[in-house]
């Protein structure tokens, strides 16, 4: 009843984005899909993820991809599956049979360059790296972290969470002056990428470098050693990977061409308010 | 009926080609390498010129040394030096120096030593960890006495790969850096052939492709332009890898 006395004040359109966040945000859509595809291209050099300093093929793995003469298979632990046609065994688009972990859609380049790869990767690392830094100082100083991102007490409680998972199940997205703000579920997954998986994306990477690991080593045992740094490294690919597949099937349930004009020019349409 | 592989490779479709053609238009290859120069840079600002990599205790080595590369010269001439225990093997010092060194296994084991175990990591993603022996770089080329024009030192190689030799280069703050070694044992033990017996480079702040094996010359130049592909090495030659592989 709240919502419906609101109603009446609540503008049509609002100002929802601003140049900074646009920037950034189209910048990274590029960056960031580079870096996980360029990434993957560098997996597939070595196929395996290992725990502690070290790591090597007569060392245990976590977790791999591997191929018998007909088959691809992913282990992780003590669990394999088959992945034929999509890891390990795969055609490429000529038709000929690839044993090699991602295929060939997945990477940059296509075709099996490490070095090429790690030329896209290395490079675009400095847009991210970079982008990320002049974001948080800019959002730092006009409020947009705290007013906007940071999720309030009352929206962390199990209740409210639960509360916003059962809208989103039901596809009941925010209206009327509710959706001026970021419901709690945006914040934390915003406020996840954002604050967690971007940094420690960064600090992982620059953990498997040998240079720094000399100059700061205090990294390596912030991780646990550089092939935990290279594990965690992988996981947070794979969780940015999955934000990017949630946050795009949001956006078109949630109305693809007001979600995204608001990001190009900034204005959101406010969706009316629903009858009670 | 579409299916979402299908899907998925029609959308990766359009980007990758794009990417592919980037991937060769010279240009832009440029554009990703000047960021490779920006990342030396930055590097070397960050790093003091004498930070030292980590160095491990005994219970952090590898149970297995992976071995990679070419791990058997394939050339008679090899075969018969390692038939003999590389007692008529030499290491040649020579280019830019005041003084040409031939040296024997014997003379560079009987030299000042240094015994490290460090990280050893490879480009393509895993790491060993092994305690080295050698001889410091510094000191051979301080026996040597670098001529004021020498800027980069060349590791020449006696494995190849296909018709071309294995070679590697440095410059001079990794050469003269305390754990830039010449090793000749490996976990207490003489370099095993796999790993690059006679003699092989240890620069611990970079990737392992700098690391060359089965030295046989090392050589002081005041450019890299006149060496083999010219790029520094035979794998930034033949498929385009970094010189700087710092990261």
């Amino acid at each position: 009843m709240d919502r419906a006395e609101a109603v009446s004040e609540v503008p049509e359109r609002v100002k929802r984005h601003r140049l900074p966040t646009r920037l950034w945000h189209w910048v990274n859509a590029v960056t960031v899909i580079v870096m996980l595809m360029s990434g993957l291209m560098i997996f597939n050099a070595h196929p395996r993820l290992y725990w502690g300093e070290y790591g090597a093929n007569a060392d245990p793995a976590w977790l791999q991809v591997s191929a018998t003469a007909d088959r691809g298979f992913l282990t992780i632990g003590s669990a394999t599956i088959e992945t034929t046609g999509v890891l390990g065994l795969w055609e490429d688009e000529h038709g000929i049979v690839r044993r090699r972990a991602f295929p060939s859609w997945a990477t940059i380049p296509s075709s099996y360059s490490l070095a090429a790869g790690r030329r896209w990767h290395l490079a675009f690392a400095w847009l991210l790296a970079l982008g990320l830094i002049a974001f948080l100082i800019t959002s730092l100083f006009n409020r947009h972290i705290q007013r906007d991102l940071l999720p309030r007490r009352h929206e962390l409680r199990p209740a409210s969470i639960w509360h916003e998972i059962k809208q989103h199940a039901r596809l009941r997205f925010p209206a009327g002056e509710a959706a001026f703000r970021y419901n709690s579920l945006q914040k934390l997954s915003y406020f996840g990428v954002i604050g967690v998986l971007l940094p420690l994306v960064i600090l992982t990477g620059l953990t498997m470098s040998p240079a720094l690991n000399a100059a700061w080593p205090w990294m390596l045992d912030l991780f646990g050693g550089r092939q935990s740094a290279r594990s965690i490294h992988f996981i947070c690919a794979m969780l940015i990977a999955a934000f990017i597949l949630v946050h795009l099937a949001m956006v078109v349930l949630a109305g693809p061409i007001n979600e995204i004009r608001s990001m190009i020019t900034g204005w959101y349409r406010i969706p009316p308010a629903r009858k009670p | 009926m579409i299916s979402r592989r299908h899907f998925l490779i029609g959308g990766a479709g359009l980007l990758l080609p794009g990417c592919d053609r980037l991937d060769r238009n010279d240009t832009f290859k440029e554009g990703l390498r000047a960021a490779e120069r920006l990342t030396m840079a930055a590097q070397r600002l960050v790093t003091d010129r004498h930070a030292l990599a980590r160095e491990y205790g005994p219970e952090d080595i590898s149970p297995v040394f992976r071995p990679n590369g070419n791990v058997m010269p394939q050339s008679p001439d090899y075969a018969r030096l390692a038939e003999g225990g590389f007692a008529d093997w030499r290491l040649r010092v020579d280019g830019l120096v005041e003084r040409s060194l031939s040296l024997s296994l014997a003379q560079i084991a009987s030299m000042p030593r240094r015994t490290q175990t460090t990280r050893h990591d490879c480009v393509e993603g895993w790491s060993a960890i092994g305690r080295w022996t050698g001889v410091p770089l510094a000191r051979l080329l301080d026996l040597a006495g670098l001529r004021e024009s020498a800027r980069f030192i060349v590791f020449h190689c006696m494995d190849r790969f296909g018709a071309l030799p294995y070679y590697e280069s440095i410059d001079l703050i990794d050469a003269f850096h305390p754990q830039t070694i010449l090793a000749f044992g490996l976990n207490g033990r003489r370099l095993p052939i796999a790993n690059g017996a006679p003699l092989r480079l240890r620069v611990e702040r970079q990737l392992g492709y700098k690391h060359a094996k089965y030295l046989e010359r090392i050589e002081a130049v005041a450019s890299l332009e006149g060496v083999h592909g010219g790029r520094g090495g035979y794998w930034e030659d033949s498929n385009d890898y970094e010189w700087y592989a710092g990261i």
